[in-house]
């Protein structure tokens, strides 16, 4: 690599310096805008103890969930999971923490955590299960609690197109929480459909502007849907 | 008559208002989008990133990058956004959205609401419940007056881990539309056949019946 290319070219220079007990932050809703790929090397790696910060794990077999299947994954920060089997009984035996996060205070954890804002306060969850043990605090005649960011050690983000030196942009919504995990990450990787070179995409259009970014692979998506509901 | 999910959806879509930005949950709220009077227009938002929610796609133009919060493919409609999670929640939290549909556990007499936590069963999660009902002013409730045992799922206080507290100011049940003021339901509607002394029994929170109440009216 050279100056501000950021392309690799396999998954095991992409995901190069992961270790155990990492936490990774990920992109995607569902399953629509994950990082397919860098999920199947982090199985390949067998990289074990792993907290993953992502709003959903996967299904059974595709997605996150193919991390459960040899327990690589100690602890998930998510906003909806029980997609999957999997997941449900590592949760009733123990094996697996959720720390479950309402999908706003998530999005906005990420995205704090990458703007280098250590705390944020919200009105979402006051007086609920999500409320207790953190501080609260009265701002014009209503109360919020106090949420911590989150970074992680690596982002793992699916985009769209990325040009050699990282700018990004995405498709439809499989942008989701892929710009926030993109500046989350201390080495973020993104995993696109396209690599195109610097001046093809508009600077106006980039989503995500390259120096959130220290690693660009192309990779190749199976894209599979959870439900397909058609009007025909 | 207890009205069906198709008809609360359809009282509903009487709440809206032309120019309304309004987020549907799962399930009859959903269905109020099919329901939308034809003279006003109302944007949906779908909490993944989309304002401006079009119908299910054909067969044909099924896109896996496409979907609404229901994790369902879908279109955008002309005049459509897309953005990030972050954005959408923005847009939410800022009280920028006009409606907010929801479905519930239950709800009682101060406006509090549980709807993702039963405890004893599988917890997966509030999703973006927590923030929706902390953003919106707005929020109309829709379930059924009681539960599948005829408990009242409309109460003094709630007994299940809240979503929200202090939140909620409509409910449209099976039976009926009320509004909740000054910590009491307020019958506002029946729905056809369903007499005030059936709403009543079912209904374990204060309730408040001023003078005769309407039926609901389906066009």
């Amino acid at each position: 690599m050279a100056g501000f290319d950021k392309v690799v070219s396999s998954y095991q220079e992409a995901m190069a310096g992961l270790q155990d007990n990492m936490t990774v932050i990920a992109g995607g809703f569902g399953l629509c805008g994950i990082p397919e790929g860098l999920i199947a090397e982090i199985k390949n790696k067998g990289t074990k103890g792993l907290t993953v910060v992502s709003n959903n794990c996967g299904i059974d077999g595709f997605g996150l969930g193919i991390l459960l299947e040899d327990k690589q994954i100690k602890k998930m920060v998510s906003s909806y999971v029980g997609e999957n089997a999997l997941f449900e009984k590592q949760l009733l035996n123990g094996e697996l923490e959720v720390e479950l996060t309402p999908q706003g205070t998530l999005a906005e954890k990420m995205r704090a955590g990458g703007a280098g804002i250590p705390a944020f306060y919200t009105a979402t969850g006051y007086g609920t299960p999500v409320g207790e043990g953190k501080e609260s605090r009265e701002f014009n005649g209503r109360q919020y609690i106090l949420e911590e960011s989150i970074t992680g050690e690596f982002a793992i983000v699916k985009a769209w197109k990325a040009d050699r030196y990282g700018n990004c942009i995405y498709r439809h919504t499989a942008q989701n929480f892929n710009p926030m995990a993109a500046t989350a990450g201390k080495i973020t990787v993104v995993e696109v459909e396209e690599i195109v070179e610097p001046g093809e995409l508009s600077p106006t259009e980039i989503q995500t502007p390259g120096i959130y970014v220290d690693r660009v692979i192309l990779g190749q998506f199976e894209k599979r849907i959870e439900k397909i509901t058609t009007s025909d | 008559m207890s009205l069906s999910r198709e008809q609360i959806a359809q009282r509903v879509a009487q709440e809206f208002n032309d120019g309304d930005y309004v987020n549907l949950g799962i399930g009859i709220p959903t269905l109020a989008a099919n329901y939308v009077p034809a003279d006003i227009e109302v944007m949906l938002q779908s909490e993944n990133g989309l304002l401006g929610m079009g119908p299910y796609p054909t067969k044909a133009s099924v896109d896996a990058d496409m979907i609404n919060a229901g994790k369902e493919t879908v279109t955008a409609a002309t005049g459509a956004a897309i953005f990030s999670s972050a954005e959408s929640f923005a847009m939410i939290r800022g009280g920028h959205v006009d409606v907010t549909v929801l479905g519930a556990f239950e709800v009682d007499q101060n406006g509090n609401i549980a709807s993702y936590m039963i405890p004893g069963k599988l917890v997966k999660g509030m999703g973006g419940a927590m923030d929706l009902v902390a953003g919106a002013d707005n929020i109309i409730i829709t379930m059924t007056h009681a539960n599948k045992h005829g408990e009242s799922k409309l109460l003094t206080q709630c007994t299940l881990p809240l979503t929200g507290v202090s939140c909620i100011t409509k409910v449209i049940t099976d039976l009926a539309y009320m509004e909740i003021e000054n910590g009491e339901f307020v019958l506002k509607e029946r729905a056809p056949g369903v007499s005030v002394e059936e709403i009543r029994s079912k209904t374990a929170g204060q309730l408040r019946v001023d003078g005769d109440i309407p039926e609901m009216n389906f066009v």
